[in-house]
């Protein structure tokens, strides 16, 4: 009897079209940065969403040995603590002229404990060291190591709640970006201290830079103040790279 | 050479199998194209406004401004990477890797520009694989395309060449069958550039190749597939340039409509 087969053709069919609407549904919640109609968004979030179904996840990003280090230009804002330059601080520049001992870093936003973290904080928790390629979008590349601790621990120790889904960053020089989970908790997301083997100088980031491997330069946002820890997309307004015209993911 | 006895066109096109009568272009094949020129011509264009950023190719995985570049174009005010601070070592032993400081703004377009690029990667990729998958399946590689062990003949290809040269060109045939450099062209792009561009553009992103190693492994680095990339794209952009001479002297409008419509009369 035909009836009786456990699987017939429109069994299938249905289970087939509601699955594939499941994932469709998926797709469309809030874990995908918002498109705001606009032709070169959508292509972004198109290919931030192929990356993230068809790429490994965990996956690292090649790692390289001391001495193919190279020389490494410093772009962008250079030293937020000269205010004859554009994006500067004096917060920044107080700090700075302290050797950063009384910075801290604000962990907020979706944890059980918020507080701050001083340099010697951070330099407690277990560090890692990686020798990586640094994409600049320009075109250019430069091999840096790099010294710090991985973003996952301090998001540990923070309490980070179960229905956090984006990490997002301030930094000194008036930046905010914001980065998913699966790069959040990625091994190699760093927040950097070191470079070459020496505390992380002031044109490329003191104290603490974030490394984020898998993703473009700018994404390693330098001078961090503060982190925000949420469960929605977070442009980060016109601080933030979309509105200002930048792609918000970078794994291109 | 000498065992090739010399060919008139004519018998030249006796040789080449089913040269008479032609076949309009079948509609996957316009559709295809279309959507692939239109692709590779906003490539182009992207491409070079994100070379603007930065003109200098490299080889290996690294190449910046404070290390030696294989080739500066002379294209945008960056190329002459003026402006840096004075740079400071790294390490204490003498041939130190150094850092620099940037002290000027340069031309940079890439927010748009990258993201035109990749949208328009998106329009080449998928349908170009569609195009591959359905030449394959429906034979129209083998039939229309590909090359039969005797079109390798160097007689054959002189012959042809030479023709091409005197700019001798058949009229308007409005689809296959190809001629004989028609075909070496065709298959160069399709089977070989095309794919090319695509490998090593994959090559350079840093979450591709976190997954997949081997892209920039097998072109020797980051820099190199960069390199790569960039000659590619120029052999595309001659490409076209002999393929629209080539349609526009062996009947412009007939093969337009040709590659628009369908067959022509």
């Amino acid at each position: 009897m035909k009836t009786s087969r456990l699987i017939n053709r429109r069994h299938a069919l249905i289970t087939g079209l509601t699955s594939v609407s499941g994932l469709l549904i998926s797709g469309c919640s809030r874990k995908l940065p918002p498109t705001y109609g606009n032709i070169l968004r959508m292509g972004d979030t198109l290919t931030y969403a192929a990356h993230r179904a068809l790429l490994a996840e965990q996956s690292l990003a090649r790692e390289y040995s001391h001495k193919d280090i190279t020389s490494f230009p410093a772009i962008g804002t250079t030293d937020p603590g000269d205010p004859s330059k554009p994006r500067s601080s004096e917060t920044y520049r107080r700090l700075q002229s302290g050797a950063f001992a009384e910075w801290r870093l604000a962990v907020e936003g979706l944890v059980a404990r918020p507080g701050f973290y001083s340099l010697a904080d951070l330099k407690r928790f277990p560090s890692r060291t990686q020798v990586t390629r640094h994409t600049c979008e320009e075109g250019w590349s430069a091999i840096a190591e790099w010294t710090g601790v991985p973003l996952s621990r301090v998001l540990d120790a923070a309490g980070m709640l179960r229905v956090a889904r984006f990490v997002s960053f301030y930094s000194y020089d008036g930046w905010a970006d914001c980065i998913d989970m699966l790069d959040a908790l990625h091994p190699q997301t760093l927040l950097a201290y070191g470079m070459n083997g020496q505390d992380l100088s002031v044109p490329h980031g003191a104290p603490v830079r974030l490394r984020v491997e898998r993703q473009l330069g700018y994404k390693n946002m330098k001078y961090i103040e503060r982190i925000v820890v949420r469960d929605e997309f977070d442009d980060g307004g016109k601080n933030g790279s979309i509105q200002n015209g930048w792609s918000w993911y970078t794994g291109i | 050479m000498g065992k090739y006895p010399v060919l008139k066109p004519r018998e030249v096109a006796a040789v080449l199998p089913v040269q008479t009568g032609t076949i309009g272009h079948t509609r996957w094949v316009k559709i295809s194209h279309w959507i692939v020129a239109f692709s590779f011509m906003t490539l182009a264009f992207t491409g070079f406004v994100i070379l603007m950023a930065h003109p200098r190719l490299y080889w290996g995985e690294v190449g910046n401004d404070l290390t030696p570049a294989l080739i500066e174009l002379p294209i945008s005010r960056n190329h002459r990477h003026g402006g840096w601070e004075k740079s400071a070592p790294f390490f204490q032993d003498a041939p130190s890797a150094v850092s620099a400081n940037r002290t000027y703004d340069i031309f940079n377009k890439n927010s748009w520009g990258r993201s035109l690029h990749f949208l328009a990667a998106w329009f080449l990729t998928v349908p170009g694989a569609v195009y591959l998958l359905a030449g394959i399946v429906t034979g129209h590689f083998r039939r229309h395309l590909w090359l039969r062990v005797g079109e390798f003949a160097p007689r054959l290809v002189w012959q042809d060449l030479i023709g091409h040269l005197r700019l001798q060109i058949q009229p308007a045939t409005g689809g296959p069958q190809y001629g004989l450099l028609q075909k070496y062209a065709y298959c160069g792009v399709v089977f070989l550039a095309l794919p090319l561009a695509v490998v090593t553009g994959l090559a350079m992103s840093p979450a591709i190749t976190a997954s997949y190693p081997f892209l920039s492994g097998m072109f020797g680095g980051f820099q190199s597939a960069r390199t790569i990339h960039f000659f590619t794209a120029v052999v595309l952009v001659l490409f076209l340039f002999v393929h629209v001479m080539m349609i526009v002297k062996s009947g412009f409008k007939r093969q337009m409509r040709a590659m628009t419509f369908g067959r022509i009369r």
